[in-house]
């Protein structure tokens, strides 16, 4: 497959942080109904099998610019910052200590009188801060230079730690219902 | 006078070009088969008029019975009557272990680790075993249609992982059917009911079945139906709640163990009683046991009790579904029930209590799977050029590799809309290794031994190299079957391994191909026919469709030389393809299709330009 276009330009799409997810949603439903291997059942494998590599991009690049934290390592990606594949980064003391707190206050969720309410007020921390990360990084990234899109990168780092604890809540709080 | 005759928009307006294309589900207690005619779906029936084929099949030294008749024997005859064979498609001969007590059958571990059941027409696997019901669902078809059946669109549990997917499609291939899509039966009743009913949002399809149960968020947007997330419980359905009651039967009869054809008895007994409380609130069932008869009273509330768990492990699996497609309970608008096990009331009063709505049960929950799978199948035959509908689905359950202790690492998450390719990197774990295990797992569970193994295949000529340092991309697609394909590559000196994934006890290949050709009379005659115009039917549609493509877009993308190229290689498999040879016509559609793909590239960049025409610039920088 060779498809130039990046995810922004593949949908028509500005290559903004702070997009509009119902024009992305759109987008994405307009190409689906052009690029769908269902709309080339009737006809050859080899355009089926073409129709299915570029909905697979499709939905790839949909899935990326959908999702917050994806949305910015992407654009990071794109000025030739790669946090996708990074194994061991280094982060600020306090943000590290802020992290070990709520860990630990997840972990002591269960112990707790009332589990539920102790679980909502950590997903209002979780959502909390990520919407702020998520500011910084929008004008991080807009400011632009070196200095400001290596902070940048650091906000998206901070993020992915923060989606992983919300990932923990979710799976905590499934436990806690079965 | 006669009546002029006027074709529906958008439909073929000579009737004779309408191509024959069916729905089937293919489900665990009975199984339907629809099409489209004039416009409209429906279910076909069979001579007595009966739609619902139970999905039962007996047999006996004279040959196979399918369905009521085969249904009439079950108690009589367990060992060869084979019933809820669903439940065994894709799973392993150690899955079915724990079945064992309760299913009377006799497995036999088949070399490739699939369970056959011994009959007395010797071993079948579940994969011919539903190849007969399908086969049977044709014949019902080609009857009452005229003409040779073009395709069908062949219904799964969304939750059916891939191994199962992967043994319905061959049961259909050994039934000479030709899949054109695996639909998952939500999507199907969506279909069916918004269709219907015209709705535009959020809706929720609580599917519970003879043995399976499903629930799927999906948005329906113009004619788009996407699913959000789905779940669910692929060993769950009416015939646990059978079971459950048959147990307690056991307790009441006060026996330690029953026989194989007792166990049969107790649960159509279980089965009958459970269908009579859905309209009385208590029922006297009499039962046979050891020369005597006992007659016991069940009353609603002690099968709700008895039911209780199962019913609630449903309502937490919605739960956690909408928190996947990251939708409140409130956002959604209609909640529609499928499958005959949703009569059960508290199974509905359940549902409206936990989506605080009443759930739609207008279409008939046994037959509406089938109409949608008519629907999407006579669009995707070509019937309906101009529709705009189009089915978006998703992965149920998380693919993964193994690593190192047995840990399984996700490569795509459940709930990824598919079709889908990723890739990760691996590397070696110890100085100079050189070969490579890539065992594929599916499921969430974070063990190795906690999920359904997939497939195993070994990549070697791996140079030798310290430990760390080779770098193995193996890439996963998944298509819109749900169906996936695995290749692995050392990344510095291209070595390249590549599976289909045939499940770890399915089918291989060559296995279908010489059960295919066992089940015609004249073998070698007919294999070669077949052969022959398979490629035909294949040459023929490589042309068209290249015809088509050069009328459409030669103008605007190709230059004058690249026409009188194409046009000269077509007419090259125009001569094979009248002809006789057909492995002569398979070589010159591969080479056709290889000359022509730089088009077919340049084709699709054009329409995704085209889709997007539409919006204008402003539009889209209006809004960011």
């Amino acid at each position: 497959m060779d498809i130039k276009q990046n995810y922004f330009e593949f949908l028509g799409l500005p290559e903004v942080y702070s997009l509009d997810q119902q024009t992305l949603a759109e987008h994405s439903r307009e190409l689906q109904k052009t690029l769908h291997p269902d709309k080339f059942s009737h006809l050859s494998d080899r355009e089926r099998r073409l129709s299915v590599q570029y909905t697979a991009y499709l939905n790839e690049a949909t899935a990326t610019l959908k999702s917050p934290l994806q949305r910015g390592q992407y654009l990071l990606y794109l000025k030739g910052i790669d946090t996708f594949s990074e194994s061991s980064v280094q982060l600020d003391p306090i943000f590290l200590m802020q992290q070990m707190e709520l860990r630990e206050a997840l972990e002591s969720v269960r112990d707790e009188a009332d589990p539920d309410a102790a679980l909502e007020h950590l997903q209002g921390v979780v959502d909390a801060e990520l919407a702020e990360l998520r500011s910084d990084f929008k004008t991080q990234y807009e400011v632009g230079d070196k200095t400001s899109l290596e902070a940048a990168a650091m906000t998206v780092r901070k993020m992915q730690f923060i989606e992983k604890l919300g990932r923990e809540i979710d799976a905590l709080e499934d436990q806690l219902y079965d | 006078m006669a009546l002029l005759q006027i074709a529906e928009p958008g439909q073929s307006p000579e009737p004779h070009q309408r191509k024959l294309a069916v729905g089937i589900d293919l489900g665990t207690t009975n199984s339907l088969v629809a099409t489209v005619r004039s416009g409209n779906a429906a279910t076909l029936a069979d001579e007595g008029g009966s739609c619902l084929l139970p999905s039962v099949v007996r047999y006996t030294e004279q040959g196979v019975v399918v369905g009521q008749a085969a249904l009439a024997q079950a108690s009589v005859d367990p060992f060869n009557t084979i019933v809820s064979v669903k439940r065994l498609m894709g799973r392993g001969a150690d899955d079915v272990k724990g079945l064992e007590g309760e299913s009377v059958y006799k497995f036999e571990r088949a070399e490739s680790g699939m369970p056959y059941i011994q009959t007395v027409a010797g071993s079948k696997s579940p994969v011919e075993i539903s190849a007969e019901i399908l086969k049977t669902l044709k014949a019902r078809a080609q009857a009452s249609l005229v003409g040779e059946l073009e395709g069908a669109v062949v219904t799964v549990p969304a939750y059916f992982d891939d191994a199962q997917r992967q043994a319905t499609k061959d049961a259909a291939q050994l039934a000479g059917i030709k899949v054109l899509r695996l639909l998952n039966e939500p999507t199907a009743a969506a279909v069916a009911y918004g269709l219907d009913e015209g709705t535009e949002g959020v809706i929720a399809v609580y599917d519970l079945g003879g043995g399976t149960f499903d629930i799927s968020i999906l948005r329906l947007h113009k004619g788009v139906f996407e699913v959000l997330s789905t779940g669910g419980d692929s060993a769950l359905g009416g015939d646990d709640l059978d079971l459950s009651l048959a147990r307690w039967f056991v307790e009441q009869l006060g026996v330690d163990a029953v026989i194989a054809g007792e166990s049969r008895y107790l649960t159509e007994k279980a089965r009958w009683t459970k269908e009579q409380l859905t309209d009385h609130d208590s029922v006297d069932v009499t039962l046979q046991n050891s020369g005597r008869e006992v007659v016991l009273t069940v009353t609603r509330e002690l099968f709700d009790g008895l039911i209780d768990a199962q019913v609630a492990k449903t309502t937490r699996a919605c739960r956690r579904a909408l928190k996947d497609a990251g939708v409140s309970v409130d956002e959604v608008q209609d909640v529609v029930m499928v499958g005959g096990s949703t009569r059960v009331p508290l199974v509905r009063s359940r549902v409206a209590q936990f989506f605080a709505r009443t759930p739609h049960i207008d279409i008939d929950p046994d037959r509406v799977v089938a109409v949608g799978a008519a629907i999407q199948a006579d669009i995707l035959v070509g019937n309906k050029p101009d529709s705009d509908m189009l089915l978006l689905d998703v992965l149920p359950l998380s693919l993964g590799l193994e690593t190192m202790g047995g840990l399984a690492e996700k490569v795509i998450h459940r709930n990824t809309s598919i079709p889908v390719a990723r890739a990760q990197e691996f590397t070696t774990y110890q100085d100079g290794q050189t070969a490579m295990v890539i065992h594929v797992v599916q499921g969430e569970r974070e063990l190795i031994d906690d999920c359904r193994s997939l497939a195993q295949f070994i990549l070697r000529g791996i140079p030798p190299m310290t430990a760390g340092a080779a770098k193995i991309r193996v890439s996963f697609q998944v298509d819109a079957d749900g169906l996936l394909g695995v290749s692995a590559k050392e990344l510095s000196t291209g070595v390249e391994s590549q599976i289909q994934v045939k499940p770890s006890y399915g089918l291989a290949d060559n296995e279908i191909a010489e059960m295919l050709k066992s089940s015609y009379s004249h073998a070698e005659e007919d294999m070669v026919l077949r052969n022959l115009r398979e490629q035909q039917v294949d040459a023929d549609r490589l042309l068209q469709s290249l015809e088509q493509a050069i009328l459409d877009d030669a103008e605007a993308l190709l230059t004058q030389e690249e026409i009188t190229r194409l046009r000269e290689q077509m007419a090259l498999l125009l001569v094979l393809r009248n002809g006789s040879d057909h492995a002569a016509i398979e070589k010159g559609v591969h080479e056709l299709a290889k000359a022509s793909d730089f088009f077919a590239a340049r084709r699709m960049d054009l329409s995704v330009r085209e889709a997007l025409k539409g919006h204008s610039i402003d539009e889209i920088e209006g809004k960011s």
